[in-house]
């Protein structure tokens, strides 16, 4: 592993984003728009359902949509570093330079770390002002998830990459769309318990469905469910290896049919 | 020494084949330009030499070591210029420069920037961005970065291809330059004939894939009986491909 070529690939993404208005407001801009459009819905849902007895919609949606978008934006930030390259023409240079394919998954791993602190942090604070959300009385509960979906978003965001190395940079829709895909799957803002049987056993085999639905007791019963960490840790290694093979694999593909070339044509 | 040593290399599209069974050295300090028409096949050689693209069949040595089982480390000694890939827009030249620098483990990336703004003239284009330069300029500046790990091996393909001739012939002497200095081998494609006939010590013509020439400027004349590369090269491209025995 050499430190320099992480750090390259950290350096350049560096400059984009800080350089570039329609970045930061991909990155702060859309959470907001969308913070607000949560935060009124579940006001709304708290007056229609008053009392005791229902449970607490803001902390519960609201937690639910800050984790959703963590999820998001570590799997877009992923993609769009890679998608970065392909777009400025500057993915041959990338591939005939001496970095090993770990190496530039880890620089994009570093930006994905960097961006989704700042996003989270601004996301948190903004919820506690405009809801009296305070994320944090979760304490160290929340570092299991955090770290899971984290991780999930990159297994997902390398998919990303062999997809666009496969299939060319019109398939960079998929980095946008993927997450969309699971969010019905994933029991975000629902539990599992909605789903009929068959998708509660398919939806099983989702890091997400247990990282959410794990959030969800850890909220309202103050413990987090070690059973919900441990499946969603095993699945997320699971996808881990197999988003690598896969990546490795659509390599060997473009490498063999002369794919990577086409990548600055196209 | 042979720094670059190509053996029976062949890269088949289904039933296309765009590289046949070629075979070339490029000896250290030696400048050997790969001539040939469109669609010779000389992309794809190239591509194959950067492990772009999988050969078919055949092997490339770099150093004496194979570069499918030693790919990172012969890259770090090697580099490369193309007009379809230059430097990303987004950046300006001086972090172009930099960045590539760090991709190629330079530890000194800031000076190692500064030095070769200098040296190709960018210093005043270093602050804006990449994209808002000319063709040229960014051409002169893809050049440049081919020289931020110091190469000893160096593939340029068509270095000067959207240069006006002053800054072609330029950016030709300080390559060479640069070269000489390091004593680095270069293999150098290009279809104007006057460059090629200036800066290359052997010429290896490609037609259809397969070579059908290797040999010095001067012995290539005289073997065709003309004055004119460009001659040769008409005539090379018009040839049948001859079977081998």
């Amino acid at each position: 592993m050499n430190r320099l070529h992480i750090l390259g690939l950290f350096y350049r993404n560096i400059i984009l984003i800080r350089r570039s208005g329609p970045k930061l407001f991909g990155l702060f801009g859309f959470v907001t728009v969308a913070l607000l459009l949560w935060g009124f819905l579940t006001l709304w849902l708290q007056d229609l359902a008053p009392g005791e007895a229902v449970p607490d919609f803001i902390i519960l949606i609201l937690s639910a949509f800050i984790f959703w978008s963590l999820f998001d934006l570590s799997q877009r930030s992923f993609g769009i570093s890679f998608l970065e390259e392909v777009w400025s023409r500057n993915v041959i240079n990338l591939f005939a330079a001496p970095v090993k394919l770990s190496e530039m998954v880890l620089g994009f791993v570093m930006v994905g770390v960097a961006q989704a602190f700042l996003a989270f942090f601004y996301v948190t604070t903004l919820a506690f002002l405009l809801y009296a959300l305070n994320i944090w009385t979760l304490g160290f509960y929340i570092i299991p998830f955090f770290v899971n979906i984290l991780v999930f978003g990159w297994a997902l965001g390398v998919v990303t990459i062999g997809l666009v190395v496969r299939f060319g940079p019109s398939a960079d829709i998929l980095a946008f769309f993927i997450p969309f895909l699971l969010l019905p799957f994933s029991a975000v803002y629902y539990p599992i318990s909605v789903y009929p049987p068959v998708l509660q056993t398919i939806t099983f085999a989702l890091p997400t469905r247990h990282m959410f639905e794990g959030m969800r007791t850890a909220i309202s019963e103050g413990m987090i469910p070690w059973q919900e960490v441990l499946w969603a840790t095993v699945l997320n290694v699971v996808f881990v290896v197999l988003a690598f093979l896969f990546l490795y694999w659509m390599l060997h593909l473009a490498r063999t049919r002369g794919y990577l070339s086409r990548l600055v044509h196209d | 020494m042979a720094v670059l040593c190509v053996t029976d290399l062949t890269k088949h599209y289904n039933s296309f084949t765009a590289v046949d069974r070629i075979s070339f050295e490029v000896r250290e300090g030696e400048i050997v330009s790969l001539l040939g028409p469109n669609g010779a096949g000389k992309t794809t050689t190239i591509q194959m030499l950067l492990s772009l693209v999988s050969p078919s069949s055949g092997e490339i040595q770099v150093f004496g070591k194979n570069l499918k089982y030693h790919r990172e480390e012969l890259l770090s000694m090697m580099n490369f210029s193309a007009p379809y890939s230059l430097l990303p827009y987004n950046l300006t030249p001086r972090e172009g420069l930099k960045v590539f620098s760090m991709l190629y483990g330079v530890r000194d990336h800031n000076e190692r920037a500064n030095a070769l703004l200098e040296e190709f003239n960018l210093m005043e284009l270093a602050g804006r961005k990449i994209g808002q330069l000319s063709t040229g300029e960014q051409m002169r500046l893809c050049v440049a970065k081919a020289f931020v790990n110091t190469p000893r091996l160096l593939l340029l393909d068509e270095p000067t291809s959207s240069l006006d001739p002053p800054t072609a012939r330029q950016l030709r002497a300080r390559i060479l330059r640069l070269i000489r200095d390091s004593n680095g081998a270069v293999l150098w494609t290009s279809h104007n004939m006057r460059e090629v006939e200036t800066v290359s010590d052997r010429i290896i013509f490609l037609s259809r894939g397969r070579i059908v020439a290797d040999d010095t400027p001067g012995n290539l004349k005289r073997r065709f009986g003309e004055d004119d590369l460009e001659e040769i090269f008409i005539t090379i491209a018009r040839e049948p491909i001859r079977e081998p025995p």
